[in-house]
């Protein structure tokens, strides 16, 4: 058989990803049928949900598997060797410097007490691809060409030193150093703010049109893959669902799965009439951490009306969960009061009555872990029941079963433990918990922002649709705009503790824009190809 | 129904282990009924050797060492167990309160503790057993709060961690009591170390409580325990009289034997740690 001249760089046939259990069947299958094609200088988007295999695949690509993990099936091809048959030694040849790795937290990924250069030259010196000078060299190029501060010095610095965004781009370049033919993104701008990802993005982009190297970039997010990939495909539960070009998959989606995900994002909430009676507002608030030494937020004042929603954006380090931290009384402000419904709340939360804690309820960003894991889903909900209203027996295990239809879970879950349930089953519990009190305000603090894009859509429906029985009125504090349009009403964007735009929906996204708020909104993905380069356009237009 | 599954799939030492320990408070807890002499009475010669009568000889004053031993291991498991139980109580409540409340109730606690630990417990205890009368009640006491140092620290430490997790934050800002989330939200989930502990802290005391009585300070004449057995019996091994040894070896047996089950439980629960919620 005669090999086709063009081969491409990476041919994936009939993968199949399975735990093995103690060497023998059963094996439990993580990826089943995936089959794909990458030529070089290409760059192909995994995207799915948690759970879908993109990262088992990327991985797999490097004939590496996490825990037991292994290929029982099928052929990955890379430059004409199949590495799915391949031994340890040879894969060791192979790794870091024909295909490498990017992964999600560099923080976690750099050792800490080598220096940036060292870690980035490291693989291509020991793979013999280059004497140190010469990677030295190349990692000063790349470092430019990745838009770092200082590319000259830069590798000199320790990973502590350097900024989130930085270190990702740092990781590029360590994986860019030892010139390999293939380069495996594995979620690199999901742990950063929304501006800082957008410069990350268009730096890897640059270096990847640069040094024409093939790359497999893994998401969840489709409007971050939109800008970066040649082709898509959608992975759910380890099957592939669909594979196209990046403009069909965004415009034309054929699966049902696909259109979802390309629709979640874009749900808009019709915006209330801004009257009504204000049931919380803060009025002056200033806090600080550490007794005054480290101002986390200054002069807030805010006003939430009764049955809507009032969003607080920023990114991290913007004061927004600090400003949680002190409705809930857990963090007493140094100025300013807040008060619920005309009365001033106490400012320290053991001066607060029951009845005081029992109106302002909080729900958490990690459900997994605002609950306790040695109790049972019906003590959960249950026991702000007895607490605030003393129910006990049959009256409590009624309202419990209410609750629970409410959030859309069956009767079967009550007597569950949190470890047994979904991570969108839990934060649904956690809205329950939230709502059995009565409150009247409800602070969700990033709800959703652990949850798959489809699964958070589903809290944000039933959050919508609670309040509309409920008549509770939220406090939603997110990092993510997409979000913010779904539910709010009314929105406040912080930046380094200062609240820097507040009004109602419509006011607020529209313009003329303060430069930060122009900044943050510009810096959120669109679902559009070339959105990346008209943005960072845009960007250096302001700056200059 | 579950536990005797669990037994049946426990490695081999867990299961010997196990047995060992049912077989010890099975004679513990019919002591009365199956020595075979009373354990005061003078029933024949001096360190007569084993015979049919006597199955392990007779001591150092021609009482038979089987019904001895047989109510010494009721009198040192007992004694041994209450003080663990009276450790486990109150250092694990301290140690819990302690962190929880924090401040300067952590702080009066630790420090009375560091002050307790930095005396050598058997020095210690050897100065108030001096003191007051060396009766059992007395003995569980002493032994209990000077062991329950060491449960402050580990469940200080545990409890720690598991309260700065948001479940417990929850708690609070639901108004909870200090006691609900001691007993609650935090005793659950730091059951697991310190069910593990427990066997441990259970051999020490066995051992505590042999090297007391060894020295004259633990359980008092006619009543012995195992230390006491030793110590009475202990100049006849000079005359190649293995009197002394049984109830050495028992004590070696017990220790093992619990520790081979606290293994396992350790070993257990650790694999289920996180992935199921209950034990």
């Amino acid at each position: 058989m005669s090999e086709p001249i063009n081969r491409p760089l990476l041919q994936v046939r009939k993968l199949h990803l399975a735990v093995e259990a103690h060497g023998v069947t059963p094996l439990h299958t993580i990826v089943e049928d995936v089959s794909f094609d990458l030529p070089k200088g290409q760059v192909l988007g995994l995207i799915g949900e948690s759970g879908a295999g993109k990262s088992t695949i990327g991985l797999a690509t490097m004939g590496y598997g996490r825990g037991a993990v292994r290929i029982v099936g099928g052929s990955v091809v890379l430059n004409g060797k199949d590495i799915a048959t391949m031994q340890s030694r040879d894969l060791q040849a192979i790794r870091g410097c024909e295909v490498a790795y990017v992964a999600q937290s560099a923080a976690l990924a750099f050792n800490p007490s080598h220096t940036l250069m060292e870690q980035v030259i490291e693989s291509a010196v020991l793979h013999g691809r280059s004497t140190r000078k010469e990677a030295q060299q190349r990692a000063r190029a790349l470092f430019a060409t990745l838009r770092l501060p200082d590319p000259e010095n830069f590798g000199s610095k320790y990973p502590h030193q350097v900024s989130g965004g930085q270190l990702q781009r740092a990781m590029t370049a360590m994986a860019l150093c030892p010139q390999p033919d293939l380069i495996v993104f594995d979620e690199p701008t999901t742990a950063l703010d929304v501006t800082t990802q957008m410069d990350v993005l268009a730096a890897i982009k640059d270096a990847i049109s640069e040094t024409h190297v093939a790359a497999l970039y893994i998401t969840h997010d489709l409007a971050v893959v939109a800008q970066i990939a040649d082709r898509i495909m959608v992975l759910r539960n380890g099957k592939m669902v669909e594979l196209g070009e990046t403009e069909q998959i965004i415009h034309f989606p054929r699966e049902t799965y696909t259109r979802d995900l390309v629709t979640v994002r874009s749900e808009q909430h019709n915006e209330k009439p801004a009257n009504g009676d204000i049931i919380l507002s803060m009025q002056g608030i200033c806090a600080s951490y550490g007794g005054e030494k480290t101002k986390v937020l200054e002069d807030v004042s805010l006003e939430l009306l009764a049955g809507q929603t009032l969003a607080v954006v920023g990114e991290s380090g913007s004061g927004k969960s600090t400003l949680a931290r002190v409705l809930v009384g857990l963090l007493p402000p140094t100025q300013g009061t807040v008060q619920l419904q005309g009365a001033p709340l106490h400012a320290r939360l053991q001066d607060r009555t029951r009845e005081e804690l029992r109106r302002l309820q909080l729900i958490y960003q990690m459900a997994d872990v605002a609950m306790n894991p040695r109790h049972r889903i019906r003590d959960i909900i249950g026991r702000p029941l007895t607490f605030y209203f003393g129910m006990n027996g049959q009256e409590r295990d009624r309202r419990v079963q209410e609750l629970l239809d409410e959030i859309e879970l069956g009767a079967g879950f009550a007597d569950r433990f949190p470890a047994e349930l979904s991570g969108g089953q839990k934060q649904r519990v956690c809205i329950a918990r939230a709502l059995a009190a009565k409150p009247e305000v409800i602070i969700c603090d990033e709800v959703t922002s652990a949850l798959d894009p489809l699964v958070a859509g589903g809290i944000l429906k039933l959050l919508l649709r609670l309040q509309e029985i409920e008549k509770v009125s939220y406090l939603f504090i997110t990092h993510d705009l997409a979000t913010v349009s779904a539910i709010a009403d009314s929105i406040a964007v912080m930046h380094r503790g200062h609240l820097v735009r507040y009004g109602s929906k419509s006011e607020v996204l529209a313009p003329p824009f303060d430069d930060y708020t122009k900044l943050l909104f510009d810096s959120v993905p669109r679902m559009e190809q070339g959105w990346l380069e008209s943005a960072m356009a845009g960007r250096t237009k302001n700056v200059a | 129904m579950k536990f005797l599954n669990l037994v049946r799939k426990a490695p081999l030492s867990a299961q010997l282990g196990l047995l060992l320990c049912a077989a010890f408070t099975l004679v513990a807890a019919l002591a009365h009924w199956i020595a075979p002499f009373d354990s005061a009475a003078i029933v024949g010669d001096v360190w007569m050797p084993i015979s049919t009568k006597h199955w392990l000889g007779t001591d150092n004053l021609g009482r038979d060492l089987m019904s001895r031993l047989i109510q010494g291991t009721q009198t040192t498991l007992v004694i041994a167990g209450l003080a663990t139980i009276l450790s486990f109580t109150l250092g694990s409540v301290a140690g819990f309160v302690a962190s929880v409340a924090g401040g300067w109730v952590d702080m009066a606690l630790s420090r009375a503790v560091d002050v307790l630990m930095a005396i050598p417990t058997l020095i210690f205890a050897l100065v108030v057993l001096s003191v007051f009368p060396s009766t059992v009640p007395v003995l569980i006491l002493v032994m209990g709060i000077l062991d329950s140092t060491r449960v402050y620290r580990l469940a200080r430490a545990v409890a720690m961690d598991i309260n700065v997790m948001d479940f417990v934050e929850a708690a609070r800002l639901r108004g909870e009591k200090t006691s609900w989330i001691v007993f609650r939200e935090i005793l659950p989930n730091a059951l697991t170390p310190l069910v593990s502990e427990l066997g441990m802290r259970f051999i020490f005391a066995v051992l505590f409580l042999s090297a007391l009585s060894f020295l004259g300070l633990g359980v008092q004449p006619p009543d012995a325990d195992w230390g006491g057995l030793v110590k009475e019996n202990k100049e006849g091994i000079v005359f190649g009289i293995p009197a002394g040894l049984a109830p050495a070896a028992a004590i070696a047996l017990l220790t093992i034997a619990v520790n081979l089950v606290a293994d396992w439980v350790l070993n257990l629960t650790s694999n289920v740690r996180g992935e199921q919620g209950n034990v």
